[in-house]
């Protein structure tokens, strides 16, 4: 126990001390994207994924599943380690994350630099079991949802791609069988190198989770994954995939690696734009099944969803307070905006809704980590979430009036960004 | 990091509902029916929930809960009497609110007490059932602008002014009354007294007629050379304008998230029924994706995350007072949310259970009319919004006025 403290410290203090001596910070901060043509999106067709298949080195371990915590009184205090990591992220969301959301949203690139930050972070550390070289020695739900949060006041896209692979190696530690744990997770301990992502969405209206399109079969103990997959974040980047799909006329996850039997298209959407979503075909792909006897599949997508309601708790953090300055320096008829009710409500509801947000995601987090029922809470957070947060999406550009609507102020990418909150089933697991 | 009703106060859940199954439900149109009527029935249960809380950690049914000081000593996190008494006051509103709001001994006025009173006077007023009396004809939301006068005179005060909107105000053994010392001095100046009942110079004028919440009695008082010793002051004398509002505003830490359990309870009653008429038509599983869900199932399941947000945004307000955190932003936050929310949720069910929600048969149009006031005393969702946004911003009262 003493040993996971000393390492979650350490992590979060070097973090701190590298953004401190900011060297890298100007480097990022001088450094050109690449403009990407913008019609590379609109690309007729699918083509090879630009990955090359890893070969990944199965080493036998026992399964890993995290113990539950403990709890008895009504608590809000944040543990030291979990104040310390929302703190390390949230400076590291307004140092580097804002600084470079513009660019990334524009030329619709994950932006290199930040790989080596995933490294510096440690986020993949947090994720993995202490057995395997990790810090997490029980189940952290509240802890990941507080750093996806704290993140996510940088920027959303780019958070959504930092907690793409930290994501999967959630989902394989809490529901991977032996085979599948065996397989992946010594080696996402062993290579930071290693990105892995979510195929989850189809593109079909009123998407149902499900009722899937996508289908597994099992031959000769062998399962194969047929079907499309959309929106997959940071798609042709990945190494390792989680996909649902059909199996017997049930919804069922399944792991598989990158390899020729899948094709990809870039599917850029209204927002999310620095994770390069894509639209993924899987032709007969060879697959792993990725749960044992516990998984549960409405708890798979639920922890998810946690995710993306986190994060846009971040998001309209930032939209708050960028409004709060925007109000407080724009002046009409002679004094700032922000001595007009009709101004004032609308930044007061922000604060209300906000809070609101979060001690829903943060009901359902405490309850799952503990080990009890949570799928309540955690639709009825989805639900809150998915309309509160766009609410504010859009009374942040309603603020800033004409000048939100331009690409000079960053509440439009918010307001497109946000818009996800509802649609996203999964994608990310905390 | 636990966001679950402690289980040390889950016996204390279990005896208000009961409380308000048996007591409160069976008399609750009787007394809406009755306005202005006594409801008797509060008697016996009132000592009854004395009597609990003489051994410990009982309903405090009403609002002399909160604002108790607890152990300093004390170590870590605690979960004390503010949190109590708000999830007691949710079971009990969920029978009945305006039968909540007569309770004997627990009126707004006792939180008062409770939380402003020094030492002697938390004796000396021990188990009297204390009414709150701010708002004047001339004066609602702008507390500051009250014009009732309390003169020095001698070892005495006299007070002068009339008080409308006193809940409770012809039950109570006394009210707490808000007067100022010295006009021009402001908000500074504005001091709350301890009016015992028959005391010569106080009068009840008359009662008013209202749209919800008729169990509970809403009195004009005037005050005409209404003579109070000094020590009935409650708090400090003095005029320190650095201070300022502070000693008086400080009550409303405490009793803002009291009324938003009272927006949550009344809500709750809402929408367990609409649950049970409508049960044939929801998932109980919450199986059903959002966008699957029948149009029906999708209002409901809406009003309920609407209903847990505020329920979760009040118990925060509740912790943070127990565990001596400045809450003045968080109990504004709870009770602008639970107070539309509250209301939203009672008006919404009567909407989807149409002529059967509109009908008195149900209670559910009651209900809809009792929640409107938890959206307007002890601070208008407007003034709550006011509040939270000066925070925000970082204004004052006169620039965001």
């Amino acid at each position: 126990m003493t040993s996971m403290i000393n390492k979650a410290q350490g992590l979060g203090l070097s973090l701190i001390t590298k953004l401190a001596g900011s060297d890298v910070l100007d480097q990022l901060k001088l450094r050109k994207f690449v403009e990407k043509s913008l019609y590379q999106g609109s690309k007729a067709g699918f083509r090879a994924l630009s990955q090359t298949q890893k070969a990944f080195k199965p080493k036998q371990i026992s399964q890993q599943r995290l113990p539950q915590q403990q709890k008895n009184l009504f608590d809000l205090s944040l543990t030291e380690e979990q104040q310390m990591t929302s703190d390390a992220m949230s400076q590291f969301a307004q140092e580097v994350l804002l600084g470079l959301a513009h660019d990334a949203d524009h030329a619709a690139e994950f932006p290199e630099s930040l790989w080596q930050y995933i490294e510096d972070l440690g986020l993949n550390y947090y994720a993995l079991p202490e057995a395997l070289g990790g810090v997490a020695a029980e189940q952290n739900i509240v802890s990941n949802l507080l750093i996806a949060e704290k993140l996510a006041e940088g920027d959303f896209s780019l958070t959504a791609g930092l907690l793409s692979t930290f994501s999967v190696i959630n989902a394989i530690t809490r529901w991977g069988s032996t085979e599948v744990q065996s397989m992946y997770l010594p080696c996402f301990a062993e290579d930071s190198d290693i990105t892995a992502t979510f195929a989850i969405q189809e593109a079909i209206p009123a998407f149902n989770p499900y009722e899937l399109k996508t289908k597994a079969t099992l031959e000769n103990d062998q399962f194969y994954i047929d079907g499309e997959k959309t929106l997959v974040i940071l798609g042709d980047l990945a190494d390792i995939f989680i996909v649902n799909a059909d199996f017997n006329g049930k919804p069922d996850v399944f792991v598989v690696q990158c390899n020729e039997s899948i094709s990809i298209k870039n599917s850029p959407a209204m927002g999310l734009k620095a994770t390069e979503t894509a639209t993924l075909r899987f032709n007969h792909t060879p697959a792993l099944r990725l749960g044992a006897a516990d998984f549960d599949y409405t708890a798979f997508l639920d922890l998810g969803n946690l995710m993306w309601c986190a994060m846009a708790v971040g998001t309209c953090e930032a939209v708050k307070a960028y409004c709060i300055k925007y109000a407080n320096e724009r002046t009409a008829f002679g004094e700032p905006i922000s001595h007009r009710q009709s101004v004032a409500f609308m930044i007061a509801d922000m604060a209300i809704e906000i809070d609101a947000m979060r001690m829903l995601i943060l009901n359902a987090a405490s309850l799952a980590e503990s080990g009890k029922p949570f799928h309540r809470e955690a639709y009825l957070a989805h639900l809150l979430c998915a309309e509160k947060s766009m609410k504010i999406g859009t009374d942040g550009v309603q603020i800033l009036g004409g000048h939100g609507f331009t690409k000079e102020h960053p509440v439009e990418r918010w307001y497109r960004d946000l818009r996800a909150t509802a649609i996203l089933q999964s994608g990310l697991h905390a | 990091m636990n966001l679950q009703n402690p289980k040390k106060f889950k016996m204390m859940i279990d005896q208000a509902h009961d409380v308000a199954i048996n007591v409160l439900r069976p008399i609750s149109r009787k007394y809406d029916k009755a306005e202005h009527a006594y409801p008797k029935e509060l008697d016996m249960l009132a000592s009854l929930i004395d009597g609990m809380n003489e051994g410990g950690e009982g309903i405090n049914a009403g609002a002399a809960g909160a604002g108790k000081r607890g152990d300093t000593d004390n170590e870590g996190i605690r979960n004390g009497t503010n949190m109590s008494t708000a999830l007691g006051i949710i079971e009990m509103c969920y029978g009945d609110t305006g039968l909540l709001l007569s309770m004997p001994r627990q009126g707004l006025g006792n939180s008062a007490i409770a939380a402003v009173a020094n030492d002697e006077q938390l004796e000396r007023f021990k188990g009297t059932w204390a009414a709150m009396a701010i708002t004047e004809p001339g004066c609602g939301s702008d507390s500051a602008a009250i014009r009732t006068t309390a003169t020095k005179d001698g070892d005495d005060y006299i007070l002068n002014g009339e008080k409308i909107f006193v809940t409770s105000g012809e039950r109570a053994d006394s009210v707490v009354v808000w007067a100022t010392l010295d006009r021009k001095a402001g908000r500074a100046a504005i001091k709350s007294f301890v009016v015992p009942k028959g005391t010569p110079g106080m009068k009840v004028e008359r009662l008013e007629h209202k749209l919800g919440i008729k169990a509970s009695d809403t009195a004009v008082i005037n005050f005409t050379d209404c003579r109070v010793p000094a020590e009935n002051l409650l708090g400090n004398a003095e005029v320190d304008v650095a201070k300022g509002f502070a000693g008086v505003m400080e009550t409303f830490d405490n009793t803002r998230p009291l009324v938003a359990a009272m927006a949550i309870g009344c809500a709750k009653a809402s929408l367990e029924r609409i649950k049970e008429i409508f049960k044939d038509q929801l998932d109980a599983n919450y199986s059903t994706p959002y966008l699957q869900a029948s149009n029906l199932a999708a209002q409901i399941y809406h009003m309920e995350a609407e209903w847990e947000a505020a329920r979760l945004l009040m118990l925060k307000a509740t912790w943070m007072a127990d565990n001596k955190k400045p809450n003045s932003k968080e109990a504004s936050i709870a009770k602008a949310k639970a107070g539309r929310v509250g209301n939203e949720i009672t008006l919404k069910c009567v909407e989807l259970a149409a002529s059967v929600g509109y009908n008195e048969d149900e209670l559910l149009e009651k209900w809809a009319r009792d929640s409107k006031i938890l959206d307007i005393f002890e601070g208008t969702q407007q003034i709550q919004q006011l509040i939270i946004a000066r925070r925000e911003l970082g204004k004052s009262s006169s620039e965001l006025k």
